[in-house]
């Protein structure tokens, strides 16, 4: 059951306002959603293993070696704010 | 031990950096002293649209560790994603391991006050390290160049029962690494830091009591200070009649107190799941085998070996297997020596004397470890004394020159020849006439310590002692 009080949890988890209305509504939406995929669990899954990707193919690995392909006025040239060489974001503590 | 009728239950999470050239899922480098975000690409700043791949070197220092700390190494590990929200975390989520980490079920055995301390591993697992946050009250500063370092972080049981045996596990997990050499153990950079996990319950009692975290403590005495300070904190609190609050601390030095970072209530919920952007870890028996065979003898191992096998007390094997490089230093050392007692005495004092008066690494110093063995040769072969041998040193030290070199140098050869010996004992005894009628007489007692002194002086100390003995013994009868 997705009442309120989840739909809250979940909002305030991913950093979202949202107002009472929306919180009902958004309860009703997800728990229709979250039962279409209890059909999934009702299939027999006994003895399987729980799939992680589709291909098991081999790890796919870099060797330890060191680039450095940008300079950190482009790594910083999409920040709303900066300070030197820094990104600058609203207080936290 | 016992804390007024309570008994602490601590457990330890280590997070060790490991010491790898470049990130664990980009090829930024992890250089510590680069410009601000200077070591960041797309990938560590979170841009959407790339993707992590996964650095091999950090996967051998993770089995290795592993395989020191006596873990089972998993054959398949899993990427997970740590969901949440700050901003040096630019992705919004950590890429961690989670239900299936690369190592499990392990243990260390370390010395705390001279008995064993076993304590469990119950998984080591490799991680992302997120970005540095700069608070300045108006506004947070931001330096992606840690975001994504490899970090290894390194889980105990609930075995720890004081505060001592806490900072000893944290000194050993920092030896074995260094040992390794998959993390230079550098606690002032933040190459390895300590979250603790603190109740207390009283003796006896089975049920475990609410747990308390410190956090990110970045100092093995830190560690003891931090938990001693909870376990009073902690005993206060229920004997008050209070309860623990299940909480996060924070150490604060300055003021040797540990104070409240956020509670349960806003406790955070990570929302684990495997991250679609990297295969499952799999890694063969071929290449955990071959990374056994490459781990070096392990401190405990290698001390037991001085003990055992050199004759060693065991006061001397710890403090030569503090360090590998010691260690190392040692056993080369006496390799040329072959006297184990002296050589690890030249290590354990001459030599480690003069690297703390210098501030200098035993890789730094400027006398070899075989010029060191050669030293020891050429007091044992009775070629020069032990006191000669210090100046010698002193000056190997200075110079960097072979020890034969310095001593033919500085003339400072042993004088074994019976005659010149004897000349140098004439010319004492005829210019102290008195004090060697006084010795006859028996008027004064204790006067061969001073001929002794007076003629080792007047040999510059190179004259062999116990022929001086000798020919003053014969000619003051």
């Amino acid at each position: 059951m997705i009442d309120k009080k989840t739909i809250e949890i979940i909002a305030k988890l991913a950093r979202l306002n949202i107002t009472d209305s929306e919180a009902s509504e958004f309860s009703v939406q997800l728990e229709k959603v979250l039962h279409n995929f209890e059909q999934i669990s009702k299939i027999e899954t006994t003895g399987i293993e729980p799939m992680i990707t589709p291909t098991e193919i081999e790890s796919f690995w870099r060797e330890d070696i060191a680039q450095q392909n940008f300079t950190s006025d482009e790594i910083l040239a999409n920040a709303p704010a900066r300070t030197g060489h820094l990104f600058k974001v609203p207080p936290v503590v | 031990m016992s804390f007024r009728g309570y008994e602490p239950v601590i457990g330890i999470e280590i997070h060790v950096q490991l010491d790898t050239e470049s990130k664990i899922f980009c090829s930024d480098s992890t250089e510590f002293n680069a410009g601000d975000n200077e070591n960041v690409s797309p990938v560590s700043a979170g841009m959407p649209g790339t993707l992590p791949v996964v650095n091999k070197k950090a996967i051998e220092f993770a089995i290795k560790t592993g395989l020191a700390l006596g873990c089972n190494i998993r054959r398949k590990s899993v990427f997970a994603r740590k969901n949440y929200f700050y901003p040096d975390l630019p992705k919004g989520y950590q890429i961690s391991q989670y239900d299936q980490p690369i190592c499990e079920g392990g243990s260390v055995t370390f010395k705390v006050e001279n008995v064993d301390k076993t304590v469990s591993i119950s998984r080591a697992h490799l991680e992302e390290d997120a970005g540095k946050s700069n608070h300045s009250g108006e506004c947070t500063l931001i330096n992606l160049n840690r975001a994504g370092i490899p970090l290894l972080e390194i889980v105990t049981g609930p075995d720890l029962r004081s505060a001592v045996e806490a900072a000893e596990y944290g000194r050993t997990i920092r030896q074995i690494v260094r040992y390794l050499d998959v993390c230079d153990g550098n606690l002032e950079e933040g190459s390895m830091r300590c979250d603790c996990n603190v109740s207390v319950r009283k003796i006896g009692a089975e049920k475990l009591g609410t747990k308390v975290e410190i956090k990110n403590v970045n100092s093995f005495r830190f560690v003891e200070k931090a938990i001693e300070y909870e376990i009073e904190r902690q005993i206060e609190v229920i004997e008050r009649g209070d309860r623990i609050i299940q909480e996060t601390r924070l150490w604060d030095p300055d003021k040797n107190k540990t104070f409240s970072m956020r509670t349960k209530e806003d406790a955070q919920e990570y929302r684990y799941f495997p991250d679609p952007d990297l295969l499952p870890l799999i890694v063969s028996d071929e290449m955990i085998e071959l990374y056994r065979k490459q781990l070096p003898e392990l401190p405990i191992a290698r001390a037991k070996r001085f003990q055992a096998v050199h004759n060693l007390p065991e006061s001397d094997a710890l403090v030569l297997t503090s360090e590998k490089s010691m260690a190392d230093y040692y056993e080369e050392t006496s390799a040329i020596s072959k006297n184990y007692k002296a050589s690890s005495n030249w290590v354990m004092t001459e030599l480690m004397r003069e690297l703390n008066l210098e501030k200098k690494l035993i890789s730094e110093s400027p006398i070899s470890p075989k010029q060191l063995g050669r030293l020891i040769l050429l007091i044992d072969s009775g070629s020069i004394s032990g006191k000669i041998a210090k100046v010698v040193f002193q000056e190997m030290w200075l110079t960097g020159k072979d020890p034969e070199f310095v001593i033919k140098e500085k003339g400072l050869v042993q004088i074994t020849d019976h005659g010149a010996i004897e000349k140098i004992v004439d010319e004492i005894l005829s210019a102290n006439q008195q004090n060697v009628e006084d010795h006859r007489s028996g008027k004064k007692k204790n006067l061969m310590g001073f001929f002794v002194g007076a003629v080792l002086k007047a040999s510059k100390g190179q004259a062999n002692p116990e022929i001086v003995n000798k020919i003053l013994q014969e000619k003051l009868r």
